[in-house]
């Protein structure tokens, strides 16, 4: 990590979600101010807001913030989830405790990553959930299966970015379990003795997938309506 | 003798693994970033590191070699327990019979794929050993369903374990650590399946032992861990310390993986 050039009080006054922009309305310099912090920004690898968004930053610490992105997705998602009228009504026993677990894991991860990260943490990420219909069980579950199957191929494919072995390892010991629950989830979607694995997530050669965080980003950006510059990661 | 010289080379690979980790921390630093586009490589890995210059440019294609002769050790004896299981009458039935065909198809395609990459990359892949499921007649798997399911959950949840401590040895590879990270990941897919299957959770809470056996306990052995990262992983956050576990597989090394998989070799 480079030293970062902002000032450790400027930086901290960003992790607020809501500070930056609402000093910037409230001072009605919005347009001009976000032009200069932009230029301002330019080849610094902290990760802080820029504007409506965030960028992750570069090197190991672009690629946990990359991993507490997804994390905070799927801690929300679970969130409303177990708030929901599915949850809260007509999930079996079954599924009750199977995205509770879920739930109180996903939590744990972006917890985790937030300490981990320290002050190079982004901040809270914006997400959209009005597409999902938190009332019913297939929109609930498909959904679940969708995150939790793009969880195992992000880490699966951010392996390869880490150059610490102390991170991939912390990432290996996270991808194995959201492949556990993705293939739980998997099986009491679809009820098949064959969801948890079938040829949707696993080849021939019996790989399952990984994908890039372009890859990944843009499927999730119909959930994060925070913008995320991930332009630091190491390709 | 084959099987003797199997063992030898088992045991060659858990002796050296103090070797391995000084070697492969090395090579991680003087190759990084020396590896193709990740695009192209992540949709071809096979392909790309079976390019014999690839290896020639590692400081020790010994090493990569190594690791995925202790895969495929693992692979071949899951890839054979499956497929003995199915070819067992009426040991395996409907639905089961279904996921643990879905799960052979994959243990064997695991063995054919490591068995390439090692051929491919100038290295000599170890032979099938002959395997005891039974260990010496202390189990019956192939006559009693429930005693099947214990050891394919043991054997997965091993197989997850083990996967996960070599990846830092493959860290000199990218295009190999990314294949590995797509095996490991449907090891994980198995054992949660397995594990449900028998009214287990499909997740690993604290270092507990849910077959029932044991012997094997040993499987299990850390999972209780909560130090991540040098964080306490339960004191920065609400979730409760059994739930924190589980939301962490923890490795296992080739020696830990080596003593289990040794009550398996005939």
């Amino acid at each position: 990590m480079q030293t970062p050039k902002f000032s450790t009080s400027r930086v901290v006054a960003d992790r607020d979600p809501h500070s930056r922009r609402r000093f910037l309305r409230n001072s009605g310099i919005g347009l001009a101010a976000a032009g200069l912090f932009l230029t301002g920004c330019e080849d610094d690898d902290d990760p802080i807001r820029m504007g409506d968004g965030v960028n992750l930053g570069t090197g190991d610490i672009g690629v946990l913030n990359y991993a507490y992105a997804l994390e905070q997705l799927e801690a929300a998602f679970y969130a409303a989830v177990i708030t929901g009228s599915y949850y809260t009504g007509s999930a079996t026993s079954e599924e009750e405790d199977i995205l509770g677990d879920l739930e109180a894991h996903e939590r744990a991860h972006a917890d985790f990553f937030k300490a981990a990260l320290g002050s190079s943490a982004i901040p809270a990420l914006e997400v959209d959930f009005s597409t999902i219909d938190f009332t019913d069980r297939a929109s609930v579950l498909g959904t679940a299966q969708a995150f939790e199957d793009l969880g195992v191929s992000a880490y699966n494919g951010a392996g390869r970015l880490i150059t610490n072995p102390d991170y991939l390892v912390v990432a290996g010991k996270i991808v194995s379990v959201e492949a556990r629950h993705a293939a739980a989830i998997r099986s009491i979607n679809s009820g098949s003795p064959t969801a948890f694995a079938n040829s949707q997530v696993v080849d021939a050669s019996g790989l399952d997938v990984a994908r890039t965080p372009s890859q990944v980003l843009t499927i999730a950006s119909t959930y994060i309506t925070t913008s995320i510059d991930f332009s630091g990661l190491p390709q | 003798m084959k099987l003797l010289s199997v063992f030898n080379q088992f045991e060659a690979l858990a002796n050296n693994e103090t070797r391995d980790k000084a070697t492969t921390r090395r090579e991680a630093f003087t190759t990084l970033g020396k590896t193709l586009g990740k695009a192209a490589t992540i949709a071809l890995p096979l392909a790309a590191f079976m390019t014999p210059n690839r290896v020639a440019a590692q400081s020790s294609g010994d090493t990569v070699i190594d690791v995925l002769n202790f895969a495929l050790l693992l692979e071949y004896l899951e890839s054979e327990y499956y497929q003995t299981g199915l070819s067992t009458d009426s040991l395996l039935t409907g639905d089961t019979r279904e996921t643990i065909a879905l799960i052979s198809q994959h243990e064997t395609a695991h063995v054919e794929f490591l068995k390439t990459a090692i051929n491919g990359a100038g290295g000599t892949a170890i032979d099938k050993p002959e395997f005891d499921f039974t260990v010496g007649g202390a189990f019956d798997p192939f006559g009693d369903l429930p005693t099947f399911m214990v050891l394919a959950q043991a054997f997965e949840d091993t197989g997850v374990r083990a996967y996960k401590g070599q990846a830092v040895n493959l860290m000199g590879n990218k295009d190999v650590l990314t294949a590995a990270l797509q095996i490991h990941s449907v090891e994980a897919r198995h054992a949660s399946e397995i594990r449900r299957m028998r009214g287990s959770k499909g997740w690993i809470t604290s270092d507990n032992n849910t077959t029932g056996v044991d012997a094997i306990d040993a499987v299990y052995n850390g999972e209780d861990n909560i130090t991540q990262l040098g964080l306490d992983a339960v004191s920065i956050t609400d979730v409760s310390r059994d739930r924190v576990t589980e939301a962490y597989d923890e490795p296992l090394s080739k020696a830990d993986v080596t003593d289990i998989a040794m009550l398996f070799l005939g």
